[in-house]
């Protein structure tokens, strides 16, 4: 599944007014400051040259998505005015601020031969009348979505100041059947929720499955043998390999930042510990010898330390150790027991799951301290960084019924946004951006 | 299900070993009496388990339960557990063709991967007390399943209860 978008550029000449000295300039704010809602207009897009007609149906995907950041509040495509593919570079600014509009999405669709299609897409300032981005993305017609997430990330990217993030894929444990035997997939979509598809079929139990760097390549932990067992699976083309043979009982894999090792946890004689292996193989390295449960890995994104939890204290707690295993120390100290930590991708924060009665994620400094719960579910656990470092995926299990569900919570504050999944759904990871 | 090889269908998938399922010939004895077969260049211990339903019935009914409880976040066996226990172990040593797959479980209230690794330290403990009663250890497989297996489906005390559990597995 690997899909081609190339950025192009040439044929967005017509819709252009120097675009090429406003790409480097800092983060604007259109319409209000970062953290209030911005009002943006998103009409359906014209197309050209005889293009499938489906500029609406990316302007409704570029409109769900700068919703889903809760930075924005689109304006359509419904209710919007149309426009001309000539006025997609040169809007009416006068007119677009009658629909109280702070900042406009344009674009057009044209065709771009075997079939492939340019979708361009421009940002302007209602407000003060100017462009501020444009950038055309060229597809597979099929894949007109990737093109719409693309123009979704410009926009974000460009007025919030933070990284693209939405161009991405989830993958997550599809859950079905009661708890008390539940089927369990792995399953891939893209962050908004479409094109899904499961890469197991469901006759083993598994967990926690995450993307390496690159996101060519997922870690889990599958069954062989009644056994909890670490697989390594190319996405591409669904081989997969298990990674410690010989009858481990190994889970909560997690790759370093560059992709060449998995840190997973090995249970033995009773005691399970923290270890790491070549990502192709080869024997693991202990990292941790405490007595107790030593799980739930996680590289900074230097690859130089590795945030874990252990109970040597007498609860779990989270501690942080050189890759190689040394220095270890305790950084959480807050009241309840604190599980499956995860480094985000910025390198500050540490996601968490907070047991205090309930389950809730939070999030501290990666040294510890500044602990703040944004959750507060029944049991919340499982949390996963968007690759931009703003967002918290993570998993809600309903009391009595078992049921699970993927959710998303801004870390720096903001509403919980559940992710659509047509069943139930654990365990989320979330992938790089897409290349 | 009486095939000779059960292999997982990751294992057939990551593995060039020929690992696939072998269809039993007809008039085979039953598959407690058969061996298992490792393809090459897999690991004895990464082939699957065949669970054999008459010889797991045959353990419930002499030993009185294939299952022993532990109390919330331990995995200590009390007096009632180790008498089952000692009685799965006479068992196990009057049915020397088997395997047990000793297979811990946690209740829902721990996180994910505490589970795990609680699950194994609870095989682990019954594990011990079946091998203190003479079980040979190379007999014995100790697994976990976490939280991912509950038998009781409520989130109560008394489902809980149920849950916290380790299973003996007869397997070839």
């Amino acid at each position: 599944m690997i899909r081609k978008l190339a950025l192009f550029g040439a044929a967005l000449a017509l819709a252009t007014v120097a675009y090429s000295q406003e790409q480097e300039e800092p983060p604007e704010v259109v319409g209000g400051s970062v953290r209030s809602a911005q009002t943006i207009a998103v009409p359906a897009m014209p197309s050209t040259g005889g293009a499938p007609p489906l500029g609406r149906q990316i302007a409704e995907v570029v409109a769900s998505d700068l919703r889903s950041t809760g930075a924005f509040t689109p304006l359509g495509p419904t209710g919007m005015p149309s426009y001309s593919v000539g006025e997609a570079g040169a809007p009416a600014y006068s007119e677009w601020r009658n629909t109280g509009a702070g900042a406009l999405v344009s674009g057009y669709v044209e065709p771009r031969g075997g079939g492939r299609l340019t979708v361009a897409c421009l940002l302007h300032d209602v407000t003060a009348g100017r462009q501020l981005a444009s950038q055309g993305f060229v597809v597979a017609e099929g894949d007109w979505r990737r093109a719409a997430h693309k123009c979704a990330d410009l926009v974000y990217a460009r007025l919030t100041g933070e990284q693209p993030f939405l161009d991405t894929r989830i993958v997550y444990v599809a859950e079905t059947g009661p708890k008390t035997n539940r089927v369990k997939r792995i399953a891939l979509m893209d962050s908004d929720g479409s094109n899904l598809r499961y890469l197991t079929p469901g006759r083993a139990t598994v967990t926690m499955p995450r993307f390496s760097p690159r996101g060519d390549r997922l870690v889990y932990t599958g069954t062989l043998a009644r056994k909890p067992r670490v697989f390594v699976l190319d996405v591409a083309s669904g081989r997969e390999r298990l990674l410690v043979p010989g009858g481990a009982v190994t889970f909560a894999p997690r790759f370093s930042p560059d992709g060449r090792n998995i840190v997973f946890s090995w249970a033995r004689d009773g005691n399970t510990d923290i270890y790491v292996v070549d990502a192709d193989g080869g024997v693991p390295r202990r990292l941790t010898t405490a007595p107790g449960a030593d799980t739930s890995p996680s590289y900074s994104p230097d690859g130089r330390r590795i945030v874990f939890e252990s109970e040597r204290s007498g609860t779990q707690q989270l501690y942080v150790m050189d890759s190689g295993g040394g220095g270890q120390r305790r950084i959480s100290f807050g009241g309840g027991r604190f599980a499956s930590p995860v480094w985000s991708p910025r390198g500050d924060l540490i996601a968490f799951t907070r047991i205090a009665g309930s389950f809730n994620i939070g999030v501290m400094s990666a040294s510890g301290g500044g602990t703040r719960i944004l959750t507060d579910g029944w049991q919340d656990e499982g949390p996963s960084w968007a690759p931009n470092g703003q967002f918290v995926l993570f998993h809600r299990t309903q009391r009595g019924s078992g049921n699970a569900s993927l959710h998303a919570v801004p870390v720096n504050g903001g509403t919980i946004r559940r992710i659509p999944t047509p069943q139930g759904g654990s365990d989320p990871s979330w992938s790089p951006l897409n290349s | 299900m009486r095939n000779i090889l059960i292999v997982a269908s990751a294992l057939a998938l990551m593995t060039t070993a020929c690992a696939r399922k072998t269809p039993p010939p007809e008039g085979l004895p039953p598959a407690s009496e058969q061996q298992t077969e490792v393809p090459p260049g897999v690991d004895p211990a990464d082939v699957e388990l065949t669970e054999l339903p008459a010889m797991q019935a045959d353990l419930v009914a002499k030993a009185g339960s294939d299952t022993v409880y532990f109390g919330t976040d331990e995995y200590s066996l009390d007096a009632a557990s180790q008498a089952t226990l000692a009685a799965q172990a006479r068992w196990m040593l009057a049915n020397p063709r088997v395997r047990a797959s000793i297979e811990g479980h946690a209740d829902e209230r721990g996180t994910r991967e505490y589970n795990m690794a609680l699950g194994e330290r609870r095989a682990n403990a019954t594990r011990d007390f079946l091998v203190s009663q003479g079980v040979p250890t190379t007999r014995l497989l100790v697994t976990s399943w976490g939280k991912e297996r509950p038998v009781a489906a409520g989130s109560d005390e008394t489902a809980w209860a149920q849950n916290r559990r380790a299973v003996t597995v007869v397997v070839r």
